[in-house]
């Protein structure tokens, strides 16, 4: 049996958070996401989901409340654990992909993992082969298309093996060919998934489950057949 | 949008392209510090100068017109030089021009400055268009340069482009809506869009920094490609970086 602890992939209690400038984010929110669940959270601009995403691996760590990963908790002293467990795929692929090469983008994560150079070769190749863009080690993601690059972000992450994958508007500015094959990718991909997005379609075809923020707080939390058909709801949260 | 890499010859096949970055490195540096170094009053060491560049152009079978293209970056320098020709008084006679008159000291700054900045940039220019930038910042690395430089140079490489087309669409938007930035009033519209550039370009960084940490990025950066030096490599580095030597010692000697 799994130990209690580890029941949960995330495990967040009353977490608050605000920016430099006093603006509140995050104002109490309790969220439990079980292992292999694929999770959507979704809500207005400005409603606090990429804020609690980048919570997910500690990029910032909230003024109060806990968060912990696999059961372990978030701080700095477990950091470069809790971020080989969970995988974050930026909006931008822009800000994702910095190196000149693909190939070394890719190998990064796996590199700061300390893994060894056979070890990295071989994470580097499976996690393009993941993404469909084998073969593509040498090219410069600033030549790529959108999607391309959106491919390779994910690759980045997953050539770090993360058990969770948090994915921030994965198929925003995607044309429909690019964001359907986006979805059947991550559709394939195993382990616990949360997606933060507007897509009201992507949530009800891949998630079990969809959070619904609003103004920093969790507002509704269920599975996709109830909240997105109550248009009350999705009225007042601005996603009709 | 797409742009002309700074490298965007560097995967041509050719005997230059092969090689070592190091050693392409290393040998083209010793042409330029040798060049910099000669007195001007003599001339045939550049001709030596000039003679190596213009054999390794050759057989890296980069397009001549390109070679042209990018040396022109020297071009408003030599002019200014040039432009104060007439004002300079140095040694030797005095050659009259009508208008004015220039001086053979004059002349020799000016062939000076002309001939150690087209050689060096041509040097420079056939290394950066013969290397693949990740190659060339690799060889540096492994050259001892400090991380610093490298990464610096990696990230400018990297989002220069980004940076450009992000002032581009600004530019666009800004003209979509009837501006002319001709007059000094302008000048205003023009530094709110430096500004806000600016911004922009931080909050990218900041952005990048989190994607980066993210995956476990600790303020090092790990490497993990190994290249070695082949006899080619090794070949081209001693006879250039001895041929450009042996040209600036014999003036030392004379």
């Amino acid at each position: 049996m799994i130990p209690f602890a580890r029941e949960y992939a995330i495990s967040i209690t009353d977490l608050e958070y605000s920016y430099p400038d006093g603006t509140k984010a995050l104002r109490g929110v309790d969220l439990k996401i079980r292992r292999n669940e694929t999770v959507a959270i979704m809500g207005p601009n400005g409603a606090g989901k990429s804020t609690l995403a980048l919570h997910f691996n500690g990029i910032l760590t909230g003024s109060s409340g806990k968060v912990e990963v696999m059961g372990i908790e978030v701080n700095k002293k477990n950091m470069r654990k809790v971020r080989d467990i969970v995988g974050l795929v930026f909006q931008d692929p822009d800000d994702q992909l910095f190196s000149p090469t693909v190939r070394e983008d890719v190998a990064f994560g796996p590199l700061n993992q300390r893994l060894s150079p056979e070890r990295v070769d071989h994470a580097v190749s499976r996690a393009l082969a993941w993404v469909g863009m084998e073969g593509s080690e040498q090219r410069s993601p600033h030549h790529m298309s959108f999607g391309e690059k959106k491919r390779i972000s994910v690759a980045t992450v997953l050539a770090m093996d993360p058990e969770v994958l948090v994915m921030d508007e994965p198929v925003a500015n995607m044309d429909p060919r690019g964001r359907r094959a986006f979805l059947e990718l991550i559709k394939v991909l195993e382990g616990t998934k949360i997606i933060v997005t507007h897509d009201l379609g992507m949530a009800r075809e891949l998630c079990d489950r969809v959070v619904l923020m609003d103004k920093g707080l969790i507002v509704a939390d269920g599975r996709p057949s109830a909240t997105l058909s109550d248009e009350v709801l999705l009225e007042k949260h601005g996603l009709i | 949008m797409r742009h002309d890499f700074i490298d965007r010859y560097s995967r041509l096949e050719s005997p230059v392209h092969a090689l070592d970055p190091r050693a392409k490195a290393i040998a083209l540096f010793a042409v330029i510090i040798a060049c910099v170094t000669t007195p001007a009053n003599v001339w045939w060491p550049y001709a030596i100068y000039a003679a190596l560049v213009l054999i390794i152009a050759n057989a890296s079978r980069l397009p001549f017109s390109y070679l042209l293209t990018r040396m022109l970056v020297v071009a408003p320098f030599v002019l200014v030089v040039a432009v104060c020709v007439p004002f300079m008084h140095g040694a030797g006679p005095t050659y009259d021009l009508g208008v004015f008159s220039v001086t053979q000291g004059g002349l020799l700054v000016l062939w000076n400055v002309a001939a150690k900045a087209l050689i060096s940039v041509s040097c420079l220019i056939l290394l950066s268009s013969t290397t693949e930038f990740a190659d060339l910042m690799h060889g540096f690395e492994r050259l001892h340069v400090p991380q610093f430089f490298t990464t610096v140079a990696a990230f400018m490489y990297r989002y220069i482009f980004i940076i450009i087309d992000e002032a581009e669409r600004m530019k666009r938007a800004r003209d979509s809506r009837n501006f002319r930035g001709r007059w000094l009033w302008h000048i205003k519209v023009i530094g709110h869009m430096v500004a806000s550039l600016f911004l922009r370009s931080q909050e990218r960084a900041e952005r990048v920094y989190q994607a980066m940490s993210a995956r476990g990025f600790d303020g090092s950066f790990p490497r993990w490609k190994e290249t070695h030096m082949h006899a080619p490599d090794w070949a081209f580095m001693g006879i250039i970086t001895a041929t450009a030597l042996a040209g600036r010692l014999v003036v030392l000697w004379k």
